[in-house]
């Protein structure tokens, strides 16, 4: 036999095999195949004929134009009509992809990561569903999914897929996305911090077909309105993402009447194949170097724990590589973790936000970016482990990959956008749920998440609670309209909380104090879910500080709706004056790490947070005079602080500064930076260990070996590449063996015997 | 010729040094690690961070614990200029954070203009306290 004979044999062989195994696979799981790639895909034969067919720029771009004015009617109409909180504050997108799958254009406004990650699932629809006799594509269907495993960022985010057809060829797809909040998992809201695997996760929608004909399919949808604790919500935000949908499909056919659909094929291939040239490009303009950052994740939300996040970034000609190695392990049984494709969607989200925003919100332009992570990672995590709060790792990968490209960029001479410290990074905010003043069971958030404080920049301080990380553009709602279906009141609201900014010579925009207590359900209760009340979750830049520590604050044992009818002059309507001058008879008040767990509360109870600040920038002694007596004034900063932080003196009545004063100040602290500064050397024998605390569980690698990843203790230290499962023993269980050991103590001092022994 | 790395650091390309951009001090190879050749101190969390709340009365307190984070500050020796912070883990070593390849920058710049002040990028926002923009 001939070897090209040879080869055919093989080539058939191959076929054959691929043929028996699809025939035969029992379980179409998520496929690594899809889920690992984040690249565009090649280009088909079709977009090759139409390319070569319509040439005309112009053309292109006027129809590029109307998919993203289509785009922003559906998202309008989502947000108008959708009945999550999630679609009011626009955490929802919709968007255009490829016959083959790539997202290409998404809306403006909205969450970007959700359509970066909806072709995942469309290219396992193309994959199995297209020429499987049971399912098949066809004009009118419509197809929902929500497992991250098949690509999302966690299970609360729900999609709506349609193909549209141009007589009878398939010729691109429209989605959209909303955080729908309940989602049936193991906690009302949709991110459940106690989920220990996946099946605690609520809803597990691999991508399925739940409409025909332009219908939703009334037997599924009951099926799924069973599953969750607001039937009505799902049912109608399904209409309302089924209808965006369709009129993004109406609108695309009109581009058909009026171009052809041809045209349409090569206005989003040439879209993405430029985006991928143009990155290459930007990314050459960058110097060559290697970036190496970390940020600290304080808290599984079960328990406190040092986890490292850590990238080190690595600039070569075109290529940009985040290699994430070194990164804390997985925690198998806590829900923190994120799968791959969430990862790379935020830091593609970084990306669209805040360095090349003008590009075209599609997948492109993280398509020539490269990645290094471990599967069984906290970035990159198993099958089996949930992801109910992959927001938490999600958050830190976007704010190493922020800090480390403003290293980069800072002498590049072509930008974009300003280089700025990170941004804060947490969802600081109330998840709420149970049975509101109406009788009806409810289970969602406060969009108050939204109110991200914005990193310091280059040339002017951050801004306010201004947006979150995951969207440029979002709502932090009216509190007054979510009081007439949630039974409980922000008692304190928009106020920005005091001397809690991120200093610099540019300080970070800050974030404001939430109170909330329940008012009229004796079934309604609270979690809270972020990271960075022991260590703080960001960096400054060039100088500039983090922000600090963010803990939940309680009251509880009162009645603060009484106080304010009976003796109102007691109320105070800040955290510092409530905790510090404990103004309420009988009252418990306490602190704790913000990964509350869902629990009930009381009427008139108070729950406590502030949002966080976003870095500040720069060395603080250069901050203007000025703009720390703006800030006083503003209320944002204390007087006293103020001047010892900043070093500023001022006319305490008048806050007329003291310039000469305010040098002199200065220059003495500059002297005496000098003397309490050490060299390097002198510093790393003092300070530096070669091994983590021994007090604090810590996961990740230590001083730069990325090879090996410790792993809660100073005796698990394990293989970065392979580091196996990783288990947390319920807290409850470690206090119990805590006490149990008291008790042990007690009962020998008193010589009591146990009246149960038996093991 | 000079090229501008960060807010207060640049990298002669003819000495291949790392400067200080206040105050011209040189810091330190521009093929090793600038940190190298600045003063460094390890803050108190508390002088940064301040405890809103009372620290004897609660556990959490707005401040930063000492135990899980440490605050390292890198001093220009010559200008005391607070030229770059890390918050870290207790005990880390301090990170190499900026690894430039030297001769790649030559290269890039070779077809360059020199820059005294760093570009920003387009502006689309009114500055509510300087009016300038670049
Ligand atoms: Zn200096």
């Amino acid at each position: 036999m001939n070897k090209d004979a040879n080869i055919e044999l093989d080539v058939q062989d191959q076929k054959l095999i691929k043929k028996f195994l699809k025939d035969t696979t029992l379980f179409l799981g998520p496929d690594p195949e899809i889920m690992r790639d984040h690249r565009i895909m090649p280009r088909t034969e079709t977009e090759e004929r139409c390319m070569d067919e319509y040439t005309d720029l112009n053309q292109i771009a006027s129809i590029r134009d109307r998919l993203q004015s289509a785009c922003e009617e559906g998202f309008e109409m989502v947000e108008q009509m959708g009945a999550a909180p999630g679609a009011k504050w626009g955490d929802i997108i919709t968007g255009i992809y490829s016959a083959s799958g790539d997202l290409t254009i998404g809306s403006a406004g909205g969450v970007l990561i959700f359509s970066a990650l909806v072709h995942h699932p469309i290219k396992f629809i193309i994959k199995n569903w297209i020429d499987e006799e049971t399912v098949g594509v066809n004009e009118g269907d419509g197809f929902i999914h929500n497992d991250s495993r098949y690509g999302n960022v966690h299970n609360t985010d729900q999609s709506m897929i349609l193909p549209v057809f141009h007589e009878g060829k398939l010729i691109c797809w429209a989605a959209s996305t909303v955080h729908e909040g309940e989602c049936g998992a193991i906690e009302p809201g949709g991110m459940p911090t106690m989920a220990e695997t996946s099946f605690d996760e609520g809803l597990k929608m691999s991508p399925f077909k739940v409409v025909e004909n332009y219908k939703i399919k009334r037997d599924l949808l009951t099926f799924l309105q069973n599953s969750v604790r607001e039937p009505k919500l799902q049912y109608e935000d399904m209409k309302v993402k089924l209808f965006a949908c369709m009129r993004l499909e109406q609108r695309i056919k009109e581009v058909f009447a009026s171009e052809g659909p041809d045209a349409l094929t090569a206005c989003l291939r040439y879209t993405n194949e430029s985006v991928v040239e143009e990155v290459r490009r930007r990314i050459s303009g960058w110097p060559d170097m290697t970036v190496r950052t970390h940020t600290i994740m304080d808290s599984t939300l079960r328990e406190n724990a040092l986890i490292k996040m850590n990238l080190t970034l690595v600039k070569k000609g075109d290529r940009l590589i985040f290699d994430f190695s070194g990164s804390s392990p997985e925690f198998t049984n806590r829900a923190i973790n994120t799968q791959l494709p969430g990862m790379k969607g935020m830091v593609g989200q970084a990306f669209m936000n805040h360095i090349w925003p003008d590009l075209p919100r599609g997948q492109a332009g993280l398509s020539p970016v490269e990645f290094k992570t471990t599967l069984g990672s906290i970035v990159d995590c198993t099958y089996a482990a949930p992801n109910s709060q992959s927001l938490m790792s999600i958050f830190h990968s976007f704010t190493v990959a922020q800090h480390a490209t403003a290293k980069i960029l800072y002498s590049a001479p072509e930008k974009f956008t300003r280089v700025l410290a990170p941004w804060h990074n947490m969802i600081n905010t109330f998840i709420w749920g149970g049975v509101n003043q109406h009788g009806e069971t409810l289970g969602n958030l406060c969009a108050d998440l939204n109110g991200m404080g914005g990193g310091a920049r280059m040339d002017r301080d951050g801004e306010h609670a201004l947006s979150p990380i995951f969207a440029t553009m979002a709502d932090i709602g009216e509190q007054e309209m979510n009081e007439e279906d949630v039974p409980f009141l922000q008692l304190v609201s928009k106020k920005m909380t005091m001397d809690t900014q991120a200093p610099g010579k540019y300080r970070g925009g800050m974030g404001y104090t939430q109170i909330a207590s329940t008012k009229d359900s004796d079934a309604w209760g609270f979690m809270t879910s972020c990271q960075g009340s022991k260590a703080p979750t960001i960096q400054g830049l060039f100088g500039g500080y983090a922000a600090g520590a963010m803990p939940l604050c309680r009251v509880s044992g009162t009645d603060v709706y009484d106080v304010m009818l009976n003796d109102p002059q007691r109320m105070r309507h800040s955290i510092p004056e409530i905790m510090n001058e404990q103004p309420f008879e009988n009252a418990i008040y306490t602190t704790q790490h913000l990964g509350l767990g869902f629990e009930i509360s009381k009427r008139g109870e108070l729950y406590m947070i502030s949002q966080g600040s976003g870095g500040g920038y720069g060395d603080l002694l250069e901050r203007d005079p000025a703009l720390v007596i703006m800030d006083i004034e503003e209320s944002l900063i204390s007087p006293d602080w103020a001047k010892k932080l900043y070093k500023v003196v001022f006319d305490e009545k008048t806050l007329a500064v003291d310039e000469a004063a305010t040098k002199k100040m200065r220059d003495e602290y500059r002297e005496q930076r000098k003397k309490q500064g050490v060299p390097y050397a002198e510093f790393v024998k003092k300070h530096v260990r070669d091994i983590p605390p021994d007090d604090v569980p810590f996961y990740g690698s230590w001083n730069g070996n990325n090879e090996q990843v410790y792993c809660g203790s100073n005796d698990d230290l394990r293989d970065a590449n392979n580091p196996g499962a990783n288990y947390m023993i319920n807290p409850k269980d470690v206090r119990i063996g805590e006490l149990e050991k008291e008790l042990e103590v007690v009962r020998k001092k008193a010589g009591i015997v146990a009246t149960n022994n038996r093991t | 010729m000079k090229v501008l790395m960060t807010e207060y650091l640049r990298i002669d390309l003819d000495s291949e040094n790392w400067e200080c951009r206040v105050c011209d001090h040189t810091v330190g190879p521009a093929r090793g690690n600038y940190k190298e050749g600045l003063l460094v101190y390890k803050r108190d969390p508390e002088d940064i961070h301040p405890s809103v709340i009372d620290p004897e009365k609660y556990n959490f307190t707005f401040c930063p614990d000492k135990d899980w984070v440490s605050i390292y500050e890198f001093y220009c020796p010559s200008c005391a200029t607070q030229v770059e912070v890390e918050y870290t883990f207790p005990g880390h070593m301090p990170l190499y954070d900026m690894e430039v390849d030297v001769d790649a920058l030559k290269e890039q710049w070779s077809t360059r203009e020199e820059l005294t002040e760093p570009t920003t990028g387009p502006n689309v926002l009114v500055d509510r306290t300087h009016g300038h923009n670049h």
